[in-house]
């Protein structure tokens, strides 16, 4: 996914007639603007149409507070696990050949492949009152579904891949030599990949947190099967925004979704920011190298 | 030659890691996916195969792989175009443009539902102006299509852009000096080193597409026989309780899903080969 904006090799010679190049810009643009730029207008359009008083209203409504809560906890959780197993996985399977690790790859990006609501079936399969493990748990008074551990469970669940497929790569670009040198030079495991692996990882890192925040924020199908929409307990922000909906509180709903989508954008900003960052990086490097 | 599960390696944190690993993707994917098999396995064979291919199940299939099959071609299509024009063209506000492709990954789908579906119904801005033309897009099999565009628009972009960025100019030179004109050299030259990324592009939106569910039942109608997804039908399902028949539905979709998952890792190798190097996609 990482992007640069380099001309490209269009020089003169091959390039096509401006009326083509037109035409093809033309397209593009007409393109994105019914599918991409009109509906981020629409948001804001139909979030402030009512007048500001409705929209700040809407958004300091106590069960859209309670909503943002719950959003930013099942992200505040659901991030930083993801980012233990990204590393984990990373170190695993960048630094060390063994047997299988190509299957194990494709394991990580099962996640993606499932659709959410499945994701939230097989929690509710598993721990639903007529679940395989729900008789326990209702004899423990555990509550999973339709309770907070089930929705930062099923945001866990589609948000698995995110950091492990940004660092998997960029570890296996970067070898191992500098980690085996700190090694031979004396220093702990530890000691090597925070001062060695860690600086090197770190934007990479942090390209996968806010693509993982942002989908993890946002999640809809897969809470929305084990949440049971209970208003102030279990209704994430997304979730609240589907509730007005069908309520034809469309002022409110927008107002909502206005907020989502001002997070999308931010994670948008952030992302362009790193890529820039580390594209100046590379190219710093290259040219290090032709010196 | 004895066999080794690794090779040797001064690094430490092998088994930790590793372990740590798979401990996670048994316990969060893996025996919860497990689950979606054995609630099915209820049903005898016979059930099983009456509930997946029972009318009602079978018309939510045409709608929802049709609708992400013309989402995946027509984003094809146009992403090809929106990749070629930011490789290529300068244009004013282009970083904006590039930026703001990713949106569909990072807006929440249940806001792209119900936006689309404000714009895209009788008195929105777009459907109005398509009303008098007698097209009616919101709550029809058509506003899935639109709503799978919208969510699955990134992917072809995404993968096409980087092979057009590394694409040698030399090469085309070498094709224009040796007499081929624009067209040719786009044929022969250009569109076989990027067809890998296209089609793995499309692989990725439709896979994608078939397992949406947040933006498509805003816009939808959710009529069944005429616009219920497949998700959607799952979800109904579990809401009246019918656990075996949504885990033998979903186990159709899963199957499906671990296929396409197989066919986009042959893709992005094939890609690789190609290519001649690894890439991030």
């Amino acid at each position: 996914m990482n992007s640069s904006l380099h001309p490209g090799p269009a020089s003169l010679a091959n390039s096509e007639p401006p009326f083509i190049r037109r035409l093809l810009l033309a397209v593009a643009l007409i393109f994105l603007t019914l599918f991409l730029f009109v509906p981020l207008a629409a948001v804001f359009y139909e979030a402030l149409r009512k007048g500001v008083g409705v929209y700040l209203a809407a958004i300091t409504d106590p069960y859209a507070l309670d909503a943002i809560r719950l959003t930013l906890l099942s992200a505040a959780i659901a991030v930083p696990l993801n980012v233990i197993f990204g590393v984990s996985a990373a170190w695993a399977i960048a630094k060390f050949e063994f047997y299988g690790k190509s299957m194990l790859i494709t394991l990580i990006d099962l996640p993606f492949a499932v659709s959410p609501v499945i994701a939230g079936l097989i929690y509710v399969l598993l721990f639903g009152a007529q679940g395989w493990l729900g008789p326990w748990l209702t004899g423990h008074g555990i509550k999973i579904i339709f309770a907070v551990p089930g929705i930062v469970l099923a945001t866990v669940f589609v948000t698995v891949p995110f950091i492990a497929r940004e660092l998997i790569p960029l570890m296996q670009a970067q070898g191992t030599e500098e980690e085996e040198a700190a090694m031979v030079l004396g220093a702990s495991g530890w000691l090597t990949f925070w001062r060695i692996t860690l600086p090197n990882i770190k934007w990479g890192l942090l390209y996968g947190v806010v693509l993982c925040t942002a989908r993890a924020m946002g999640e809809f199908g897969a809470v929305s099967v084990v949440s049971g929409h209970i208003r102030g307990l279990t209704n994430t922000l997304p979730l609240h925004v589907e509730i007005l909906y069908n309520e034809y509180q469309f002022a409110a709903t927008f107002a909502c979704a206005s907020l989502l989508t001002l997070l999308a954008l931010v994670m948008l900003a952030l992302k362009a920011l790193i890529e820039r960052h580390t594209l100046r990086q590379r190219r710093i490097a290259i040219s290090g190298e032709s010196i | 030659m004895i066999f080794r599960f690794r090779q040797p390696s001064v690094l430490p944190g092998f088994g930790l890691t590793l372990g740590f690993t798979l401990g996670y993707l048994g316990l969060i994917v893996l025996i919860p996916l497990a689950m979606a098999f054995t609630q099915a396995f209820h049903l005898s064979w016979d059930q099983f195969w009456r509930t997946v291919t029972a009318p009602r199940v079978l018309a939510s299939y045409r709608l929802t792989f049709g609708a992400a099959f013309l989402a995946a071609t027509i984003n094809t299509g146009f992403g090809f175009i929106v990749a070629w024009v930011l490789v290529r063209y300068p244009f004013p506000g282009k970083r904006l443009v590039d930026a703001l492709v990713d949106l569909p990954f990072a807006l929440p789908t249940a806001v792209a539902g119900i936006t689309l579906a404000a714009i895209y119904s009788s008195n929105g801005w777009i459907g109005h102006a398509l009303e008098p033309l007698g097209m009616k897009i919101a709550f029809t099999p058509l506003g899935v299509i639109v709503a799978l565009v919208f969510i699955s628009l990134p992917f072809v972009v995404r993968t096409v852009q980087p092979v057009l960025e590394d694409l040698e100019a030399e090469v085309e030179e070498a094709a224009a000096s040796l007499g081929a004109d624009r067209w040719q050299i786009f044929w022969r030259v250009l569109f076989p080193a990027i067809r890998p990324a296209l089609l793995t592009g499309f692989t990725l939106a439709f896979a994608r597409a078939i397992g949406e569910y947040g933006s498509v039942i805003f816009i939808a109608g959710n009529l069944p026989m005429v616009s219920e997804i497949t998700p959607l039908l799952i979800v109904s399902k579990l809401e009246q309780y019918d656990y075996s028949g949504a885990a033998a539905v979903s186990v159709v979709m899963l199957v499906i899903s671990f296929l396409l998952l197989l066919l986009i890792n042959l893709l992005q190798r094939w890609s690789r080969i190609q290519r001649g190097w690894e890439t991030v996609i």
